[in-house]
């Protein structure tokens, strides 16, 4: 019975400290630096995404407009959810902790294309200096979702630009999935098979199918609009019989997906803290791992369910809102085994931890609600409204963000060497909780009483529950401004740990925190089971003093 | 040590002091693999980008039949077809290429390639004749575009995909050439061995793949309208 | 206290409300016990009392047990919306029809007697209506929180959507579908008025006479009764009793000519010729409206009422091997 060994490594040099000066960060082929590239740029991001998130809780304080003009108000939600999407959400994950962890958790000295994942970041990086060039030069207001004929014919804003940023931030995201996918295929170290493998790869894997398999029409979206705004050739156009219709079909089939690429990425960090701190197997390993592979190929079946009053045949939107709940049951099953791994576990209610329970109420919150707007008599009254508005943030900032603080603290040991204030961490973590709730849940109550979504005035009989959004809002942004802080006190002064603080399972942990360039003096001989907790110590140690590496 | 095993040894020394073998792969097998998983993993992509255009013929050529017909009429059947030919055979001397540098034939790897080249940059020509011939029809979606039979916007539906169809594709085409011009180079810098081609490889996968497309648009541009030659 | 759903004015708020209220009760209750049953796990096994885990790993017929009861209640769902969709997508015959042209920013609604109104709507209640609209530019929606009913309104093509107000006051109207700057402003209201009030603003009327004759003039005007005159002589064909009938096309196929197609042959004459007839009906894009275009085709509707016209028609018959019509 073998366990995971801790390999000894060199302890003054990592990947931190291996060079220094600018050119050797901006010139890196490793994938830990790259990942603390993306981390840097995608919290800038989301920090621009999140001012405009302020702007619209501010402005919706009151029913009529006060703070900013329609127009402006306009480019608010539109830029809030392209930043937010495709420049924080769908690279949050794979692009910090994938790129970080993939060739860790696999035994292997880097991904398989080291300089592609570099360009990947600087297509990232240029994208964004596209997109800020598109807001500083007075923005967009059609929607995140670029609906024809407004975003090709009726307004004056950035249009071309703003969509030609996504086409190229597009590539990013292909270039670094295609680096994932060749990654796990090929450069597993020897004895770990699939069924071997951490339920982040399996996440990581089929979320970068998904990529490589969806971003592509919206690329073809995005450049079919800037090419009939630029050209003033009518693709979309009614009047040469182009159907509005084709640019939702091509949008969503795209868009849908992208939902599962955000969320998947964060399943699989919640499986990885969950077993941790509940010093379990988890539950049903392949019911977990097919869950993952199921919401991937159904997730791709069912892009019109955001077109249920759209114009759509009857018959389309019975189909749709069918294949809509064959592809919630998977997730359902997920939510459950999450459940039953904490059975009989041996329980540590550690940061890590906190985001993933908070994930397993929101997400499950998100998930439910999911199931509402996929009941076709239900969608007719609430689509379009703010209904759909905290659905979806209940999903993505209640799942999503929420898994990725998880991540974050779960790995930040293994990233920087150091440890967070765990109290600190615990307070930040019920901050965001409460926020987080106080902001959207008033929304379902807003979107069923008539609130439309993107609406800059409303009736006044609404303000009571904006007014509790926003100032839930407020909340939640102190529990994020929180951790930006304790992260960079704890660079300098954090608890210093060695390879496992946690007692963690994976490979990832046999190599010193933070890693050599190379991860692993050589290579690993996987003979093991993934969640081996069985093998591994039943304690975690939870002191301040420096730690011992154990066995 | 049997004289196959030297040779083999040799080969990895060289492939790794021609800087051939990237440090993070345990051998040339592994790295050779990984590449072209990654050349078939971003075809698939394409396969996506150029399958959304097309998805948007189908819809409007099946609400439009008979615009399409009428619009497919007016396309250089002899162009589309020369170029057609054009491409076919440069694809197989692409893959006469490959087949050279499994053998470590240099100077048929080069020639082949050059020959590959050269019928590709025959094919932009003919497709810039084209479209100036277009051009100069009045065939064009915008406000100089003008149609004398029935349903012209529709018409004008059909000439839009033609040019975004073939657009796209001649970009592809230029990224090929281009792509083709880099091997050349490093094939005459002698980077290419038996054992370690994988740019050849791949570079052809992804030249196969533009024909294929263009394998696809030829008859849904060209054949429509043109079958009775 | 505090509502939780708009008034119900229709007869499908109740319905979907019924919904609503189903679906919280299941998700909820399931939701509740996932948090209950985390929340008990918290505490009976955390790691002071609980120090070693017992590694349960799996049992299927457990996981088989919750996918299938999961998939069951999701079928319940299902069935449940699509028979409340399927019932709103079925307009009933004889249903009041009303016209709506929507532009940025605001509604035009146009009855069948000629009267016209912006940003309003005034209905009978206890009736079934019927919308037929259209944008003239961007995509719009229809939303009436109070009767739980939406649609969007779309640019090139006729969406409907119908409804049956069952309670008498004035409602909300909005756009739901993000349509540029004013978007939040295009705001109306339906008025739904007793038999009586109805009858009295209905008789206010419009001078202009039914939307129908208002077609009729452009008919003549536009030169269109040139062509398509009443009898077989003309160059176009007859449009007595042809609305909401099979068309046979030149190429073999067969239509219903339905507003859509009748719309689609004032913008675009060229694209579905009538078989027997030349391809010379120049197009109107540019030269009618949206609301014009809904006259005309309300006029060709009139012209179904047999004390008319005679039914003299020069429209070739539609064979039983031309198939089944499409409707568009």
């Amino acid at each position: 019975m073998a366990t995971s060994p801790q390999l000894e490594s060199s302890s003054s040099t990592d990947y931190l400290n291996a060079e220094y000066g600018v050119k050797s960060w901006l010139l890196t082929t490793d994938h830990k630096r790259i990942a603390i590239l993306y981390l840097a740029s995608i919290t800038f991001m989301f920090c621009i995404g999140a001012l405009f998130a302020l702007i619209i809780r501010l402005e919706l304080l009151t029913p009529d407009g006060t703070l900013v003009e329609a127009d402006t108000y306009n480019k608010m939600f539109t830029m809030h959810g392209l930043v937010m999407i495709f420049f924080f959400l769908i690279p949050s994950i794979p692009a910090v902790l994938g790129n970080f962890l993939i060739p860790l958790m696999i035994g292997a000295k880097d991904v398989a294309f080291p300089k592609l994942n570099l360009l990947s970041w600087y297509i990232y990086l240029f994208a964004a200096c596209m997109f800020i060039y598109t807001i500083l030069t007075g923005g967009l207001d059609t929607g995140w979702t670029f609906y024809t004929p407004l975003s090709t014919s009726y307004v004056s804003s950035s249009v071309v630009l703003g969509a030609l940023s996504i086409f190229v931030v597009g590539f990013s995201s292909i270039l670094t999935s295609l680096n994932f996918i060749v990654t796990i295929h090929r450069l597993r170290a020897p004895g770990l098979t699939w069924g071997r493998l951490p339920l982040f790869i399996w996440a990581s894997y089929a979320t970068s199918v998904i990529i490589v398999l969806g971003t592509p029409l919206i690329a073809i979206s995005m450049a079919l609009v800037a090419l009939e705004r630029f050209f003033g050739i009518g693709f979309f156009d009614p009047q040469l019989g182009g159907d509005p219709l084709l640019f939702q079909h091509l949008f969503w089939f795209y868009s849908h997906p992208a939902v599962y690429v955000m969320i998947l990425p964060g399943m699989g960090v919640i499986s990885e803290i969950i077993t941790c701190f509940s010093r379990k197997k988890v539950f049903g390993y392949w019911s977990m791992a097919l869950a993952i592979l199921a919401i991937a190929v159904f997730g791709f079946l069912v892009w019109a369910h955001h077109m249920f009053v759209a114009g759509i045949s009857v018959y389309s939107a019975l189909v749709f809102s069918f294949l809509s709940y064959l592809v919630a049951v998977p997730s359902a099953i997920k939510v459950f085994n999450w459940t039953a791994t904490m059975y009989r576990g041996s329980l540590y209610l550690t940061t890590p931890m906190l985001y993933a329970l908070g994930f397993i109420g929101l997400f499950t919150m998100g998930g439910m609600t999911g199931l509402f707007l996929a009941s076709l008599g239900f969608d007719v009254h609430v689509t379009d409204s703010y209904f759909v508005v905290a659905h979806f943030h209940y999903i993505m900032v209640g799942g999503m963000v929420t898994a990725f603080m998880g991540g974050i603290h779960f790995y930040w040991p293994k990233i920087s060497g150091r440890m967070y204030p765990e109290t600190w961490g615990r307070v930040a973590a019920a901050i965001i909780f409460i926020g987080f709730n106080l902001t959207f849940f008033p929304q379902f109550i807003l979107g069923y009483l008539g609130m439309n979504r993107r609406y800059w005035h409303y009736l006044p009989q609404f303000q009571v529950l904006n007014v509790l959004s926003t100032a839930g809002a407020s909340i939640l942004g102190i529990g994020y401004l929180l951790p930006l802080g304790y992260f960079a006190w704890s660079i300098r002064y954090g608890r210093r740990v060695g390879n496992n603080p946690w007692n963690a399972a994976g490979l990832e942990w046999t190599t010193s925190s933070p890693p050599p360039t190379h991860n692993f003096g050589e290579t690993p001989i996987v003979t093991w089971e993934a969640y081996n907790y069985d093998e591994l110590p039943k304690d975690i140690d939870m002191r301040r003093e420096e730690t011992v590496v154990q066995h | 040590m049997s004289n196959i095993s030297q040779a083999t040894a040799v080969s990895i020394r060289e492939a790794v002091d021609k800087h051939s073998l990237h440090g993070h792969f345990a051998d040339l097998e592994q790295q050779r693999e990984a590449a072209k998983l990654g050349m078939w993993v971003f075809l698939a992509t394409e396969v996506m980008f150029f399958g959304g255009m097309i998805t948007g013929y189908v819809a409007y050529r099946d609400a439009y039949p008979a615009a399409f017909q009428a619009g497919s009429v007016h396309m250089l059947f002899v162009a589309g077809t020369l170029n057609t030919a054009l491409l076919i055979t440069a694809s197989l001397f692409v893959a006469l290429a490959v087949h050279a540098a499994r053998e470590g034939r240099r100077k048929a790897l080069i020639g082949c390639l050059a020959i590959s080249m050269f019928l590709g940059v025959c094919f932009l020509g003919v497709k810039g004749y084209e479209y100036y011939q277009h051009y100069l029809d009045h065939k064009v979606p915008t406000r100089s575009f003008q149609w004398d039979g029935p349903d012209p916007r529709h018409a004008e539906m059909f000439f839009v995909l033609y040019f975004f169809l073939t657009g796209f594709h001649a970009l592809h085409m230029v990224i090929g050439i281009s792509i083709l011009g880099f091997i050349i180079y490093f094939a005459y810098k002698g980077r290419y061995t038996p054992e370690y081609h994988n740019p050849v490889e791949n570079a052809a996968l992804y030249w196969h793949f533009v024909d294929i497309v263009w394998i696809f648009l030829y008859p849904m541009l060209y054949l429509v309208g043109h079958t009775h030659v | 206290m505090f509502p939780l759903w708009p008034i119900s004015a229709s007869t499908m708020s109740g319905q979907v409300d019924a919904l609503y209220i189903f679906l919280i009760a299941v998700t909820g209750t399931v939701t509740a016990l996932i948090c209950i049953l985390v929340l008990v796990f918290i505490f009976r096994y955390r790691h002071s009392k609980h120090p070693v885990a017992e590694q349960v790993t799996g049992s299927i017929p457990l996981e088989l047990t919750w996918s299938l009861v999961s998939l069951g209640i999701f079928m319940i769902f299902f069935l449940w919306g699509a028979n409340i969709y399927v019932a709103e997508a079925t307009p009933p015959k004889d249903s009041l029809q009303i016209y709506i042209v929507a532009k940025q920013w605001m509604w035009k609604t146009q009855h069948e007697n000629g009267e016209r109104e912006i940003n309003a709507l005034h209905v009978p209640v206890n009736r079934d209506v019927r919308l037929t609209m259209i944008s003239q530019d961007v995509i719009h929606s229809f939303w009436v929180p109070e009767f739980r009913i939406k649609a969007d309104v779309l640019p090139g093509r006729y969406t409907t959507l119908w409804f049956r107000a069952n309670r008498t006051g004035t409602y909300h109207l909005f756009c739901a579908e993000y349509c540029g700057t004013l978007h939040s402003g295009m705001l109306g209201k339906v008025v739904v008025l007793d038999d009586a009030k109805y009858q009295q603003w209905v008789s206010g009327g419009g001078e202009m006479g039914s939307f129908a004759a208002t077609g009729q003039k452009l008919f003549q005007q536009l030169g269109c009764a040139n062509c398509h005159r009443f009898d077989t002589q003309g160059r176009g064909p007859n449009l007595v009793g042809v609305y909401g009938k099979p068309v046979l096309l030149g190429s073999g196929r067969s239509v219903i000519a339905d507003d859509a197609y009748i719309r689609q042959h004032i913008l675009n004459p060229g694209s579905k010729v009538v078989a027997g007839f030349k391809p010379i009906m120049p197009s109107f894009q540019g030269i009618v409206t949206e609301d014009q275009t809904l006259s005309l085709i309300a006029y060709i509707k009139s012209l179904a009422t047999p004390e008319q016209r005679e039914p003299v028609s020069n429209r070739p018959p539609v064979p039983k091997s031309a198939g089944a019509p499409e409707v568009q």
